[in-house]
């Protein structure tokens, strides 16, 4: 069975298709990487996925239900989550409660005993504290633990971004050029953070520029081109493969 | 128990507001010190919205006017209890905030500027409009407060009563702010679409905290009519809205002891500055200035850093 399967999905902004008559499905526990140029509609791709737009065709499913324009946060309950090629850090909050709130599902806060700090709310409180600092020691910025985020370093908000979608406990990550902006030494360690969360059994989806990490760690590549299907497989089908090779890499690395 | 900066802000409070009537020489001061007190209460709720979840609202002082004329209309006219017409305004207060709160958060900057500006100008109009009930621009004549047969007068009670309620604001501010619900309201304001990806239903969030301001705002109305014994629709026009908004700035956005400092600051500063009569507004107007241009962040955060700085740099 997938976990996510996409059919016919489209996004027209004005007259461009962002994202054209696009298929494709997902199988849990394995990492799926989305390549293209530039514009290439990968972000456009997860925003739909995510909720952040609303297809102007097509449909999603995820886990058998129809997910198609459901907001966000109804997503995140169903269990997606995401991190943002542009950063979407809560910069007025330390870096740990930046993955506290990533918590917010599992806490189910009301609203009178927040306001009376009952024992309960505290107790609760100090349990998600404890596992935030655990993610983020897990993604590599355990240092940053009371840091005020607006302060932090780019690599340490990347990591950051990635704790605070762990903290929501998705099935389906999806992370969107997590390795953007790093240098060689960083890339390699954001490779093993994604390997190790896929071993936890976390279905991921990968859009990432850097094809040696893509090719090494991908179990299977979507390559778009201009909103389009361009190619689809294993990383020795899709490297291979003379459209690819034409559109995208020989583009930029031939 | 560890003593965090809140708490510690909250007993210095507490002790600035028992000791303060010490110095007080006569009554005037006292009735300044209340004043001061009402509107620290008006704008630790109004910190919330603005300040933590990062929304505007310039029709504040609307929601404190319905509270107070809710409170007068039903005492005066109706003979409820105080206490009783104190909550039924709460909850009237909260209940229209709640139905206008949904179309209005969808906005955003300028526009919901906009809409909160058209809501406290509509009930300055109906206040004023509308005399067979509210008494128009005459105003309203309020009894004193009592509960249980126990008359509340004096401008010593009074004092007691606004601070007991400034302590028991800022400590329900500050549990919020440091609770899950309080984190999701300051992700709104951080990144709106970052705490949707994470399960944060953003607009329920905006809600809530429209709502618990206003119900803040109401509640400090109903005191307010008993107190002053007279209200008028002036109490809910769009200056006193910007002022509020003013103090809320000026202590420093996203701090609710900063809300209680721009409070005290913008409520006592014009009776200190009465004796430029003819220049006290222009005074009023340039002290704010030079605040903003020197302490952007406004007088609390400003002053915690520079402390901090300093007790980093020892
Ligand atoms: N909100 C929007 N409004 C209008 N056009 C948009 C919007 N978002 C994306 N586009 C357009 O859709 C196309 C796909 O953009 P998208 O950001 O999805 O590309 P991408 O593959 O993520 O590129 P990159 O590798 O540079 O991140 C581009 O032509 C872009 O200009
Ligand atoms: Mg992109």
């Amino acid at each position: 069975m997938s976990l996510l399967r996409v059919d016919g999905l489209s996004k027209a902004f004005g007259g461009i298709n962002a994202v054209a008559d696009l298929s494709f499905t997902i199988n849990p526990g394995t990492i799926h990487s989305i390549i293209g140029p530039n514009g290439a509609g990968k972000t456009t791709l997860f925003n739909l996925i995510t909720g952040v737009y609303h297809p102007s065709g097509g449909r999603i499913r995820f886990q058998d239900a129809d997910v198609a324009g459901l907001p966000p946060y109804e997503l995140a309950r169903l269990g997606m989550s995401r991190t943002f090629q542009n950063l979407q850090i809560f910069f007025n909050m330390t870096a740990v409660e930046n993955v506290m709130v990533g918590a917010h599902l599992h806490l189910n806060p009301r609203v009178l005993p927040s306001l009376l700090h009952l024992p309960v709310v505290k107790r609760r409180d100090r349990e998600c504290r404890a596992k935030a600092r655990e993610l983020m020691e897990f993604v590599g910025c355990g240092a940053y633990l009371e840091a005020d985020s607006a302060s932090m370093p780019y690599g340490a908000l990347k990591r950051l971004e990635i704790a605070r979608a762990l903290a929501s406990r998705p099935k389906l990550l999806l992370l969107d050029e997590p390795a953007a902006g790093l240098n060689a030494t960083e890339s390699r360690e954001i490779d093993e953070v994604i390997k190790r969360i896929a071993g936890q059994g976390v279905t991921v989806v990968l859009v990432e520029h850097d094809m040696k990490m893509v090719m090494g760690i991908s179990d299977h590549i979507l390559a778009l081109d201009y909103g389009r299907k361009l190619a689809e497989g294993t990383p020795a089908e899709v490297r291979q493969n003379p459209d690819v090779i034409s559109a995208y890499l020989g583009a930029g690395s031939a | 128990m560890r003593l965090t900066g809140p708490h510690i802000g909250l007993l210095a409070t507490a002790a600035i507001i028992a000791l303060l009537p010490l110095t007080f020489p006569n009554s005037y001061y006292y009735d300044v010190a209340v004043s001061a007190l009402f509107n620290a209460v008006l704008c630790v709720g109004l910190n919330l919205l603005i300040g933590y979840a990062g929304q505007i609202s310039l029709g504040h002082a609307g929601f404190f006017a319905l509270g107070a004329y809710v409170s007068g209309i039903l005492t005066t006219r109706w003979n409820l209890p105080p206490l009783l017409a104190l909550v039924v305004g709460a909850v009237l207060v909260g209940t229209l905030a709640f139905v206008l709160a949904r179309p209005i958060l969808r906005l955003k900057g300028h526009y919901l500027a906009m809409a909160t500006l058209g809501i406290g100008i509509i009930i300055f109009i109906v206040l004023n409009t509308e005399a067979w009930l509210t008494g128009g621009p005459d105003g309203l004549t309020v009894n004193y407060l009592s509960v249980a047969g126990w008359t509340l007068k004096g401008d010593r009670n009074w004092y007691w009563l606004a601070g007991i309620l400034l302590l028991t604001t800022v400590w329900l501010s500050l549990n919020l702010i440091d609770s899950a619900v309080g984190r999701a309201l300051r992700a709104v304001h951080g990144s709106e679409v970052g705490a949707a990806v994470v399960g944060v239903d953003t607009g329920r969030y905006k809600v809530l905290v429209f709502v618990i301001s206003a119900v803040f705002a109401s509640v400090v109305g109903s005191l307010f009519a008993h107190r002053n014994g007279l209200i008028t629709p002036g109490i809910g026009s769009f200056f006193h809205s910007v002022e509020l908004v003013a103090m809320v700035v000026l202590g420093g956005m996203a701090s609710t002891f900063g809300a209680v400092v721009g409070a005290v600051i913008l409520s006592v500063l014009p009776h200190l500055l009465t004796s430029f009569e003819d220049y006290e507004a222009i005074i009023l107007g340039m002290i704010m200035m030079s605040t903003m241009i020197f302490m952007p962040k406004g007088i609390v955060p400003t002053v915690l850093r520079l402390l901090r700085q300093r007790g980093g740099a020892s």
